[in-house]
């Protein structure tokens, strides 16, 4: 195994997160969290704190310099942000709340405008609440059918099910580009190549593999491309939805309001263009601007490493979990992002959880709301790691440790 | 009050434990050894679904005492169940209703009932509560 000083500088990217030195429960932290919400470096810390102490002023329209000034910094942050995910065109980047923010952006919509009864939206078995909700909300509401691609017993997506359930009723396909639960990477171009092909949209929920690996939306083609700040060092609370500009152009609005009109009669009003059109009110500016900061601090260290060490991390805690007698790993795909979920026999991944959080070490249990994931394996939840590029392996073996103590307090 | 004084033991009992792995071992052991519920009242309209664990709650009213069986799938959760168990079952609707919980707290145990480990430990204490009060209506 390749030492980690080979891949990246893990003591210098360490020393950008203020709160990896910090206690927990008296021990040095673990933070093995990662796929919930990833820590922040001080760079984005700087940025939003400079921001408001400095730069603060309600964005467009504004004839006073400070709103010019704030209005410049939250455009260029949706160019940076363009550019991180190679979008065409700055306008194509929506700012909303978040992944799921972006996904009933979508569903309503699209829904809304292009849904009729009989139609169909396909998802798959591995996705998150999020990825489901939605489209059975408007799936209700215009009598369409929400239809599920089934996975095997790896976590592994089933293409040939899938072009099965593709038909002339599907309009839209939204699927996980990587599944929070099994770290399962899917075949997200081969499943847009072949929508494309049967004339259906495709959405990918983006929220898993941003914090991990390159995307290039024109590269994949994808229609919609969704996901958060906060899993890939940003803030809470900001997110993107990308779109294909004609797309865009031709959803209806989702939210009325400020910002997101041309002109307003109480007789009738005009939409303003893209991406305004799509962002009424006053939008999480600080959270724009601080996402855009995330996007350079992992430019800078570089995606291609931060998978390629992150992956090293997977191996290496995936060799030494199964060294545990008891331990059964869900989700074995071939291709797997920096998540690791597994079951103990005989033990409850709550009471897991809670051990290993009294030895320091923050992992998530319960059924990482898959529900229908969950129900799929026929178990109640796991415990899972999720690894992030500034975790070390000295800090798994301190998992694995807490583990077996944890294993055999409960046995 | 029973109640009372049956928290004022548990907090007793808790004291000689330093470390949270004595402690957290105790309760282990009160989990395990403790099949506080009949599988016949293991059923769907006594489950409190929790986000992390499943708790089942079963009440009934034996001579204006209400005596309360549960379970979990979690062993510490049940380990607290058991105490919780302890302290209010046997008494009667008054002073269930009237009673304060206070003992979670003083034992070091109150993050088991944040809202952030949805285990239904804290849906649990409230139902209690509901029964407590339902059967006072009753008798």
């Amino acid at each position: 195994m390749a030492t980690e000083t080979e891949i990246i500088d893990l003591q210098k990217i360490r020393s950008d997160f203020p709160i990896l030195s910090r206690e927990v429960n008296g021990k040095p932290l673990v933070y093995f969290d990662n796929g919930a919400s990833s820590q922040k470096p001080q760079q984005v810390i700087d940025v939003i704190s400079h921001y408001y102490e400095y730069e603060h002023s309600n964005i467009h329209r504004g004839i006073h310099t400070l709103s010019q000034e704030a209005t410049n910094a939250y455009e260029d942050a949706r160019k940076t942000l363009q550019h991180f995910i190679n979008a065409k065109h700055d306008h194509e980047v929506i700012f909303t709340a978040g992944t799921t923010g972006s996904i009933n952006l979508v569903a309503s919509s699209f829904g809304k405008k292009y849904l009729k009864e009989g139609d169909e939206i396909i998802i798959s078995t591995m996705e998150h609440h999020s990825n489901i909700v939605p489209w059975q909300m408007i799936c209700e509401e215009k009598g369409a059918i929400l239809k599920v691609v089934p996975i095997n017993d790896d976590g592994e997506f089933l293409m040939e099910e899938f072009n099965d359930l593709l038909s002339d009723k599907t309009k839209l396909v939204a699927v996980t580009h990587v599944s929070n639960t099994l770290g399962t990477i899917n075949p997200v171009k081969e499943i847009i190549e072949k929508s494309h092909a049967n004339g259906a949209l495709v959405l990918i929920d983006g929220a898993q593999s941003i914090p991990h690996t390159k995307v290039d939306v024109q590269e994949l083609d994808c229609d919609f491309y969704v996901f958060s700040g906060h899993k890939m060092c940003g803030p809470t609370g900001v997110g993107i939805l990308y779109g294909k500009e004609d797309i865009l152009n031709n959803l209806p609005p989702y939210q009325g309001g400020g910002d997101m009109i041309k002109t307003v009669t109480f007789e009738k009003t005009t939409y303003n263009s893209l991406p305004h059109k799509l962002e009424a009110g006053t939008p999480n500016i600080a959270g724009g601007i601080g996402l855009a900061a995330a996007a350079k601090y992992m430019n800078e260290i570089g995606i291609d490493k931060i998978e390629a060490y992150e992956h090293e991390l997977l191996i290496y805690a995936t060799q030494q979990i199964k060294q545990i007698d008891g331990v059964r790993i869900i989700g074995e795909a071939e291709n797997k992002a920096s998540v690791l979920s597994f079951l103990v026999d005989g033990t409850h991944p709550s009471d897991i959880g809670m051990i290993v959080d009294k030895l320091g070490v923050a992992i998530r249990t319960g059924h990482h709301c898959t529900e229908p994931l969950m129900d799929r394996f026929g178990i109640p939840g796991t415990a899972r790691a999720s690894f992030a590029f500034y975790n070390t392996i000295e800090e798994v073996d301190i998992f694995i440790t807490a583990l077996k103590r944890a294993i055999k307090m409960l046995l | 009050m029973k109640i009372k004084e049956g928290q004022n033991e548990i907090i007793e009992e808790f004291a000689l434990f330093d470390e949270w792995m004595d402690k957290y071992e105790h309760i282990i052991e009160l989990g395990k050894d403790l099949p506080i519920i009949d599988d016949k009242n293991k059923v769907e309209e006594n489950l409190i679904k929790g986000c992390q664990s499943r708790v089942w709650l079963h009440a009934e009213l034996i001579d204006n005492k209400i005596i309360f069986s549960a379970d979990s799938d979690a062993i510490i959760t049940k380990g607290i169940i058991a105490l919780v168990i302890r302290v209010y079952s046997n008494n009667t609707p008054k002073d269930i209703a009237q009673s304060e919980l206070f003992f979670i707290d003083k034992i070091g145990l109150q993050e088991h009932l944040s809202p952030s480990r949805s285990n239904g430990l804290l849906s649990m204490v409230k139902q209690i509560k509901m029964y407590s009060i339902a059967f006072q209506v009753k008798a």
